[in-house]
């Protein structure tokens, strides 16, 4: 299993250098020049000579693809370098916001996944009654609503009827976590519950799948009860491909982070990226998408270890 | 004489409903003693594997029904029984083998677990001495190395031992009655006799009942005590297996006894098929189902349903033609 872990890392090397030079190039292709920008907010009366000179302060003089293997060179000894405003490291800005929206994923993907497991085990045991009917329409609903919809609802709605608003004060975990959590939960109910519609379809489906087969019958022929057969006989079983979601599932969650960030004021990597896309921050863009890139191998690499816990037929060579 | 350990009446079994409903069981009736092996044979279609699985009600229901009839194990109607009490029976008084090994064992628990399982529900016993009388289980079963395999999971059996492995679950809890669908269909030929006759030794030895379900007249003969035929959902003949053999009085019967290779048969000839289709249970002839098909088939057969009727003896048939010609 070491080894295969290992050959998966060097993996990814190849694919982050091409990711970057993808990011890298998109990024310079948003309208509006960071240079633009800045001199516009002091003085309007810039001249040309200003321009060059700040072009040649930020290096942004140099041909693109010379910037790139500046940046890329940077990026190999860990140097991502500076924010084009704040002049601070952009690693730096990273590593503090990391945590937050790691902590906001986690907690969406377990809300998900709490919300779904049982919700789908039920609509498939009790398949075509009324609540199964009723449990994929809510299924459905939460898919075809936008969480940043539900987000805005959120804040507008319960202050309006009962003047109770979300908090929107960042604690960090480490000063107060109950603080921290009441603050996270809200978010991350939202945007767990937008993925919850998935999994629980792919829940009921696989559950679906799985009731099917001969072992279960097997099991029922001994003498289990209802409650045995699915703990311990199907669930297994039909949670191979629900584990393949969450993998497929933490682009979405890192997506949907940017704009719920926003919305409950979380100083995450989401409000990052939001910001340095407003202000053109081409390091910043570029870093934070090279570490969410990162995230996503690394999350989808631990799902396809995670196989050989459920199925015993997978062993990594 | 014992009194049977279980006595089927009048079994009938539906599927689906309104004007697609097949009824699959019909008029089903026999019985089975402590020791004894019944075989119940006929062909993919006959109502056979359905028949088995309603004694344990497993019946998956919708779309099956069990719509009539008695199923009396030690006198008890299962049918009327509770889910608690019909619980306590499958896997402890009544065992059940499969006929597909590779896919009646679960794929993601090991095969000691699956072992140890009834023994834990119904036996009471601690998972650890579950697991250790799954370990003699499967060495009574003679899987080599059992103390190792126990911990194996079934993708690492091959299809014989994972029938052994099931064959020792369903031996678990010394049961009175064995039901073996058609254990030894997906088998290589050498390997369905080792386990059949592991199956019968053991029942033997526990003095169980042993009902196997079958299409091989083969095996009928080697393993049964006594024999029901059933087509198209019905019991067309029953009898001891020497009287099924040796004086066959159903002119089904009499078709498959003709479809078999025997060892002495001239070299060269050729079987004799039954000619035509199984029925279609959903338009099933007014008289006999094997009317269509039957060399002895006279008008009365397109009218009238046969019943079956004693050839003396336990020797049933329900047929009206005179096949001794």
């Amino acid at each position: 299993m070491w080894a295969y872990t290992l050959r998966r890392l060097l993996a990814l090397i190849p694919t982050l250098v091409f990711a970057s030079l993808i990011v890298f190039a998109t990024v310079r292709m948003i309208p509006g020049d960071v240079i633009d920008m800045m001199l516009s907010q002091n003085d309007t009366s810039a001249g040309q000579k200003d321009r060059e000179q700040l072009e040649q302060a930020l290096g942004l003089d140099q041909p693109v693809y010379i910037q790139y293997f500046r940046w890329l060179g940077g990026v190999a000894r860990g140097d991502f370098g500076h924010s084009l405003w704040q002049n601070t490291p952009v690693l730096d800005q990273i590593l503090a916001r990391l945590p937050i929206t790691f902590e906001l994923g986690l907690l969406a993907i377990i809300i998900g996944l709490v919300i779904a497991v049982p919700i789908g085990v039920l609509s498939a045991l009790r398949q075509d009654t009324t609540g199964d009917y009723l449990m994929r329409s809510l299924s459905i609903l939460m898919l075809a609503v936008p969480s940043f919809w539900v987000g805005t609802m959120v804040m507008v709605f319960p202050s309006i009827w009962w003047g109770w608003a979300p908090a929107l004060v960042y604690v960090p975990f480490t000063q107060d976590p109950l603080a921290n959590l009441g603050h996270m939960l809200t978010p991350a109910l939202i945007l767990g519950m937008s993925l919850s519609a998935i999994t629980m379809r792919m829940m009921r489906t696989m559950m679906l799948e799985v009731l099917r087969q001969d072992y279960i019958r097997t099991a029922w022929a001994k003498g289990l009860n209802e409650r045995t057969i699915v703990v311990r006989h199907a669930l297994r079983n039909a949670l191979i491909p629900v584990i393949t979601l969450i993998g497929i599932q933490a682009p979405l969650v890192i997506g949907g982070a940017v704009i719920i960030e926003q919305i409950f004021v979380i100083p995450g990597m989401g409000l990052l990226l939001l910001d340095a896309v407003g202000q053109r921050d081409y390091p910043v863009i570029a870093g934070v998408f090279l570490v969410v890139g990162v995230a996503v191998m690394l999350i989808n690499l631990i799902v396809d270890l995670s196989y050989g816990l459920f199925d015993p037929k997978v062993r990594y060579r | 004489m014992h009194s049977p350990v279980l006595e089927v009446k009048n079994l009938a079994v539906e599927f689906g409903s309104g004007a697609g409903r097949v009824r699959a069981v019909d008029d089903v009736s026999f019985d089975v003693r402590p020791g004894e092996t019944l075989a119940i044979v006929g062909e993919s279609g006959s109502g056979k594997s359905v028949t088995a699985l309603s004694l344990l009600r497993l019946v998956p229901t919708p779309p099956g029904r069990i719509c009539a009839g008695e199923i009396l194990f030690h006198g008890e109607d299962l049918l009327k029984a509770s889910e608690a009490s019909i619980r306590s029976i499958r896997g402890n008084r009544i065992a059940m083998i499969f006929q597909e090994p590779m896919s009646s064992l679960n794929p993601a628990l090991t095969v000691g677990l699956q072992i140890a399982e009834p023994l834990q529900l119904h036996g009471k016993l601690t998972w650890a001495k579950a697991f250790e009388r799954a370990r003699e289980l499967l060495g009574k079963v003679r899987i080599p190395d059992a103390a190792r395999r126990v911990n194996a999971h079934p993708h690492q059996f091959s299809g014989g031992m994972r029938q052994r492995a099931m064959i020792a679950m369903a031996l678990a809890c010394k049961p009175n009655l064995i039901i073996a669908d058609e254990p030894t269909t997906a088998l290589d030929v050498t390997v369905q006799a080792q386990i059949l006759s592991l199956l019968k030794n053991l029942t033997k030895e526990t003095n169980a009942a042993l009902i196997l379900i079958t299409h091989d007249l083969g095996v009928v003969a080697r393993y049964a005590d006594r024999v029901c035929v059933m087509y198209a959902g019905r019991v067309v003949e029953s009898g001891s297996a020497q009287d099924i053999y040796a004086n066959p009085q159903h002119p089904y019967t009499l078709g498959l006894m003709a479809s078999i290779p025997r060892l002495d048969q001239e070299a060269g000839q050729r079987l004799t098929p039954i000619d035509g289709q199984p029925p279609d249970l959903a338009a099933l002839p007014k008289g006999c189902a094997f009317e269509p098909r039957c060399r002895f088939a006279m008008a009365r057969c397109r009218r009238e349903r046969p019943a079956l009727e004693s050839q003396g003896g336990r020797h049933y048939r329900a047929c009206f033609a005179d096949v001794s010609c």
